[in-house]
C-alpha cells in the first residue's frame, strides 16, 4: 500500500465522504434502476407502438381480420385466417419432428451410453445447430431441401392424394419444407430444455428404479421422462412460440401464398413470412394491417412463451 | 431352503427386456444422428458453395448488378458492422447496467423479479416484431427514416435479453465475500461494482457479449425493413447513419431469391461469412467460459 | 468356546452373501481393502463404524448399485448363494431384482401411492393379484392403515416417516430375498424411527436385511450381527481406506469386543 492509500483508508474510517462522491454513488444506483425500469418500457413500448399503428386496421376490420381469408393489398381487404392456418400447421409439422428427435437425443445425451468428452463435443454440435442464422437455414432450404420435399411430396401425394392434407402436388416451396426446416431450428430447444429437466431430477429416483430390478430402459420411461415431463413440456411451448416467430426461414421457404388451402404441399404463409414479406413495400392501410397481424402474432407467443415459463418453473420449484 | 427359488442370475440376451433395451439405445442414437444430419448438410454446403466465391474481390467489391458476374459483398459486411456496431453502443450498457441492478442493488424484490420476467419475456419476442417496433418508433414516426440507426436499435432489442441474463448469472457467480471485503474497507457502492465485481464477472459477460453479437449479425427479419438494403457503398458519416445500409443478413435473403447464379453465389459466400462468425464465437465463448477467474 | 464355535459353522451354512477378499476402488483411490464377511440369513446385520470407513460403499457393493459410477472397480469375490456377483455374464438387473434396497432419504417416485408399491411388480412382470401385493407390501410395512384410503394420491403427500415405509413397502413388494438398508432412519424424527425398527424385526422373518448405521443404540437395538468397520490413513494426502475390524454377534461386539479399536468406537471414544 502506498502512502495515499494510507490517508485515504483514514479517511473513511472517520467518516468524511465527499458530498461528490456521495451523489455519485447515488446517481450510480439509479443510473442501474433507471436501465432496469427501461427493459420493462421497452416491452410496453412493442405493444404500444404495434398496437397505435395496427389501430386504423382494427377499426377498419374489428374481428372479421379473423374470419376472412382474403389478404388483398390492390382492393384494401384484409384478413389473418390463411396466415395463421400456415402459423399454425407449419409449427405443429415442425413438433411432430422435433419432439420425438429431441426427447430422443436429449434422453441420449443424458446418459452415459457414449464417454463424456464426446458427450460434451455433441452438446456443442446441438448448441451450433442453434446459432446458426435462419437466413442461412433460409437459403439451404430454398437449394438442398426444397428439391428433396418436391420429390417425397409428390411421392405423398400419388399414394395418399386422398388425404386432404397431401391432395395437391407438390409446388417446390410450402408448407412441408417449411415445417422440417422450422423442426431443425426449434430442436437445439426442446433438446437442451429435455436435457436440463432430465439432469435435474434427484440421482435418488434413479438408483430406487435401478434399486427395485428395473433395467435402464423402464427407469427412462417408468420414472425419470413422466418425472420431468413437465420441464419437457415446457420446452416444447418455448419451441412453438420460437416456431410460430421465426420469420426468414419461413419467408423463403413456404411459397409466401396468401390462398388458404389445406394441403400442406401447396405453398402458403405464417404471420411472420408475411410481414417480412410485405412491409418493405406496403403503405396506408396496408402497414395498419401488417401490424394488426403482427399484434396477434405477438399475443399468440406472449401467451405461449409465458404457459412454457410458468410450466417450467412449475418443475423447479418442486425438486429444488 | 430358499436356495433353490434363486433361479439363474446370468444375463439373458433374449429375454424381451434385454431386446427393449437394446433397440431404445440404438433408437435415441439415431435420434442424436438425426438431429445433426442437417447441422452437417447445412455446414457443408455453405462451406462448398461458399468458397469459390471466397477471394479478395468478395471483401473489396461492390455486388454486381444484375446480369453481370464478379463483383463481391465489402458494403454488406461494412453495413453489417456499423448496424451492429450501433446495436452494441445501445444494448452493452444498457443491458450490463440493468443487470447490474438486478443482480447488486436489487435484494431480490419484487421489482426485480418483474424484470428478470419481462427479460424472458423480451427473448421471446419474434425477431421480426422488433423490426415492426424500430419501424413504428423510428421510421413511420418520421425521426430516421429507413436507416443504420432504426435498423441497430431493432438489432439492440433483440440483443438486451441475451446480454442482462449472461451478466445476471456472471455476477451472481462472483463469491459475496469480495463485495463485503471491498465494502469493509470503505468502497462505495459503484466503486465496489465497477472496480472490484464487474472485472471479476469480466470473462461471462464478455461471452453473454460476444454471443448476443453473433447472433445479431445473422439476424434478418428486423433489418428487413428498417436498414432496408442498398447496393452502394455505405455513408460513413452521422448522416449516412440516417440512410438505408446493405448488411450481410439482408443480402443472403435478397440474393437467394434472384434468379441470377453470381447473386446466388454471393448469398452462399455471405451465408459461409455469417457461418464462420458463428463458429468462431461458439468456439471463443466455450473457451472463455471454461477459463474462470473464481 | 464350544457354543461359539457350532455358532459360526452354522452361520457360514446359512450365509446368504459372501465377501471374500473384497477390494473396492475409485478409478486408483482404493476406498475399501480386505473385506471378509458372511451374512446370515433371516437375520438382521448392521454395518457400523465412523464414516469415511467404507461401510455404505459396501452395502452399495451387494447388489451393484455402485455399477452407475464409472470409476468404481471391484476386487475379490462377492457371492450370492455361491454364485459371483461380479462375474462377467451376470445380469445387475436380476442381482437387483433379488437384493432390494432402501436409502437414507426417503426417495418415492413422483406417481401415486398404489403406483409406487406395484413399480417393482410391474417391471418385472408380475402375474399376481397387484391390488393383493401392494395390499400385503403395505401392511408389512405397517403402512397400511394410514393409507389405504388415498391409495391414489402422490407418494410425496406422505409424511417423511410414512415416505420411508413406503419407500420399505416398495422393495417388499420387490420380492427380493435381501432387504439392504443405508442408514434409513437418519432423516427421521424418534417416533418413525422406532416404528421402522419394529418394522425391520418383523421383516427379518422372511428377508435378510443389512443396515448401515451411524447410530449404535440403533444396531444394539435391532442387529443380531455386527461388523465394525473403521478407516485408516494411507499416504500423506488425506486418503483413508476402509477395512474390517471385527465381525461377530451385537452382544459380542458391543459388551466384549476383540479388538481395542472397536471398544473405543462403541464406547463413543471416537466417531
Amino acid at each position: 500500500m502506498t502512502q495515499s492509500d494510507y490517508s485515504n483508508t483514514d479517511k473513511i474510517m472517520m467518516g468524511e465522504r465527499s458530498p461528490l462522491e456521495k451523489t455519485f454513488d447515488q446517481g450510480f444506483r439509479w443510473l442501474t434502476l433507471g436501465f432496469a425500469i427501461s427493459i420493462g418500457l421497452i416491452l410496453i413500448s412493442i405493444a404500444v407502438i404495434i398496437a397505435v399503428g395496427a389501430f386504423p386496421a382494427i377499426k377498419q376490420f374489428n374481428f372479421s381480420f379473423f374470419t376472412n381469408s382474403n389478404w388483398n393489398p390492390v382492393t384494401d381487404e384484409y384478413g389473418v385466417i390463411a396466415v395463421i392456418y400456415g402459423t399454425i400447421v407449419s409449427s405443429l409439422i415442425s413438433l411432430i419432428i422435433a419432439i420425438p428427435l429431441g426427447v430422443g437425443a436429449a434422453v441420449f445425451l443424458s446418459e452415459d451410453f457414449i464417454p463424456e468428452q464426446i458427450r460434451t463435443v455433441l452438446v456443442f454440435l446441438v448448441e451450433l445447430l442453434a446459432a446458426i442464422p435462419s437466413v442461412v437455414y433460409g437459403l439451404w432450404g430454398i437449394f438442398v431441401l426444397i428439391p428433396i420435399t418436391t420429390v417425397f411430396g409428390t411421392w405423398l401425394n400419388q399414394n395418399f392424394g386422398w388425404f386432404p392434407l397431401f391432395s395437391s402436388p407438390p409446388a417446390g416451396p410450402g408448407m412441408l419444407p417449411a415445417g422440417i426446416v422450422l423442426s431443425i431450428m426449434i430442436l437445439p430447444i426442446i433438446i437442451a430444455i429435455s436435457r436440463d429437466s432430465l439432469a435435474s431430477l434427484p440421482p435418488d429416483l434413479r438408483q430406487a428404479s435401478l434399486g427395485l430390478g428395473a433395467t435402464r430402459w423402464e427407469t427412462i420411461f417408468r420414472v425419470l421422462i413422466p418425472a420431468a415431463i413437465s420441464g419437457i413440456m415446457g420446452g416444447v411451448m418455448l419451441a412453438l412460440g420460437r416456431a410460430m416467430g421465426e420469420t426468414m426461414a419461413a419467408t423463403m421457404i413456404i411459397g409466401n401464398s396468401n390462398r388458404l388451402s389445406i394441403s400442406i404441399l401447396d405453398p402458403a404463409n405464417t404471420i411472420a413470412s408475411l410481414i417480412a414479406n410485405q412491409f418493405a413495400e406496403a403503405s396506408g392501410l396496408q402497414i395498419s394491417a401488417l401490424m394488426y397481424a403482427g399484434l396477434v402474432l405477438m399475443l399468440l407467443t406472449l401467451i405461449v412463451n409465458i404457459l412454457a415459463e410458468y410450466i417450467v418453473n412449475q418443475v423447479k420449484a418442486k425438486y429444488e | 431352503m430358499i436356495t433353490t427359488t434363486i433361479g439363474s442370475l446370468k444375463k439373458n440376451s433374449s429375454s424381451p427386456r434385454v431386446i427393449l433395451g437394446t433397440v431404445m439405445t440404438g433408437l435415441s442414437g439415431l435420434c442424436m444422428i438425426l438431429t445433426l444430419i442437417p447441422l452437417i448438410a447445412v455446414l457443408f454446403f455453405v462451406f462448398v458453395q461458399g468458397f469459390s466465391r471466397l477471394d479478395t474481390d468478395l471483401f473489396t467489391q461492390l455486388p454486381p448488378p444484375p446480369g453481370l458476374d464478379e463483383g463481391g459483398l465489402a458494403n454488406a459486411i461494412i453495413g453489417t458492422l456499423v448496424v451492429v456496431g450501433i446495436a452494441v453502443v445501445i444494448a452493452v450498457p444498457v443491458g450490463v447496467l440493468a443487470a447490474v441492478y438486478l443482480s447488486e442493488f436489487s435484494h431480490g424484490n419484487k421489482f426485480a423479479t418483474s424484470i428478470r420476467f419481462a427479460t424472458n419475456v423480451l427473448s421471446g419476442v419474434p425477431s421480426i416484431i422488433a423490426g415492426i417496433f424500430a419501424f413504428g418508433l423510428l421510421v413511420s414516426s418520421g425521426i430516421v427514416g429507413f436507416s443504420a440507426i432504426a435498423g441497430g436499435v431493432a438489432l439492440a432489442v433483440l440483443m438486451l435479453p441475451t446480454i442482462i441474463r449472461t451478466t445476471d448469472e456472471a455476477l451472481k457467480i462472483v463469491p459475496q465475500e469480495i463485495r463485503w471485503a471491498a465494502l469493509g474497507v470503505g468502497a462505495y457502492n459503484y466503486q465496489t461494482v465497477l472496480k472490484i465485481v464487474l472485472p471479476a464477472a469480466l470473462p461471462g459477460i464478455v461471452t453473454g457479449i460476444t454471443l448476443a453479437i453473433a447472433r445479431a449479425a445473422g439476424e434478418t427479419a428486423p433489418l428487413i425493413f428498417t436498414a432496408l438494403f442498398s447496393n452502394f457503398w455505405p455513408n460513413i458519416s452521422p448522416q449516412g447513419l440516417a440512410e438505408p445500409i446493405a448488411t450481410l443478413s439482408v443480402l443472403v435473403y435478397n440474393f437467394a431469391i434472384l434468379p441470377f447464379k453470381p447473386q446466388q453465389e454471393l448469398a452462399w459466400a455471405g451465408s459461409l461469412i455469417l457461418v464462420l462468425l458463428v463458429l468462431g464465437t461458439s468456439i471463443l465463448a466455450r473457451l472463455a467460459t471454461r477459463r474462470k477467474v473464481y | 468356546m464350544q457354543e461359539s464355535l457350532r455358532n459360526d459353522e452354522e452361520l457360514l451354512r446359512q450365509s446368504v452373501i459372501e465377501l471374500m477378499d473384497v477390494d473396492i476402488f475409485y478409478g486408483t483411490y482404493k476406498a475399501v481393502k480386505e473385506v471378509n464377511l458372511n451374512i446370515p440369513k433371516n437375520k438382521i446385520t448392521a454395518f457400523i463404524g465412523p464414516s469415511g470407513c467404507g461401510k455404505s460403499t459396501i452395502l452399495r457393493c451387494l447388489n451393484r448399485l455402485n455399477d452407475l459410477i464409472s470409476s468404481f472397480k471391484l476386487k475379490g469375490r462377492v457371492t450370492y448363494h455361491g454364485q459371483d456377483l461380479y462375474a462377467k455374464d451376470i445380469d445387475p438387473v436380476e442381482v437387483r431384482k433379488r437384493i432390494g434396497m432402501v436409502f437414507q432419504r426417503p426417495n418415492p417416485f413422483p406417481k401415486t401411492i398404489y403406483d409406487n408399491v406395484a413399480y417393482g411388480a410391474r417391471v418385472n412382470g408380475y402375474k399376481g393379484d397387484l391390488d393383493e401385493l401392494v395390499e400385503t407390501s403395505l401392511r408389512r410395512a405397517a403402512l397400511w392403515d394410514e393409507v389405504k384410503d388415498k391409495l391414489g394420491e402422490s407418494g410425496f403427500s406422505l409424511s417423511g416417516g410414512q415416505q420411508q415405509r413406503l419407500c420399505i413397502a416398495r422393495t417388499v413388494a420387490a420380492q427380493p430375498e435381501v432387504v439392504l438398508m443405508d442408514e434409513p432412519c437418519s432423516a427421521l424424527d424418534p417416533i418413525s424411527t422406532l416404528k421402522i425398527e419394529e418394522l425391520m424385526q418383523e421383516l427379518k422373518e422372511n428377508y435378510t436385511i443389512v443396515i448401515v448405521t451411524h447410530n449404535m443404540q440403533q444396531a444394539t437395538r435391532v442387529a443380531d450381527m455386527t461388523a465394525f468397520f473403521n478407516a485408516e490413513a494411507v499416504g500423506n494426502k488425506g486418503n483413508k481406506v476402509g477395512y474390517l475390524v471385527e465381525f461377530d454377534q451385537t452382544e459380542k461386539i458391543f459388551s466384549n469386543p476383540e479388538e481395542q479399536s472397536t471398544k473405543d468406537y462403541v464406547s463413543g471414544r471416537f466417531g
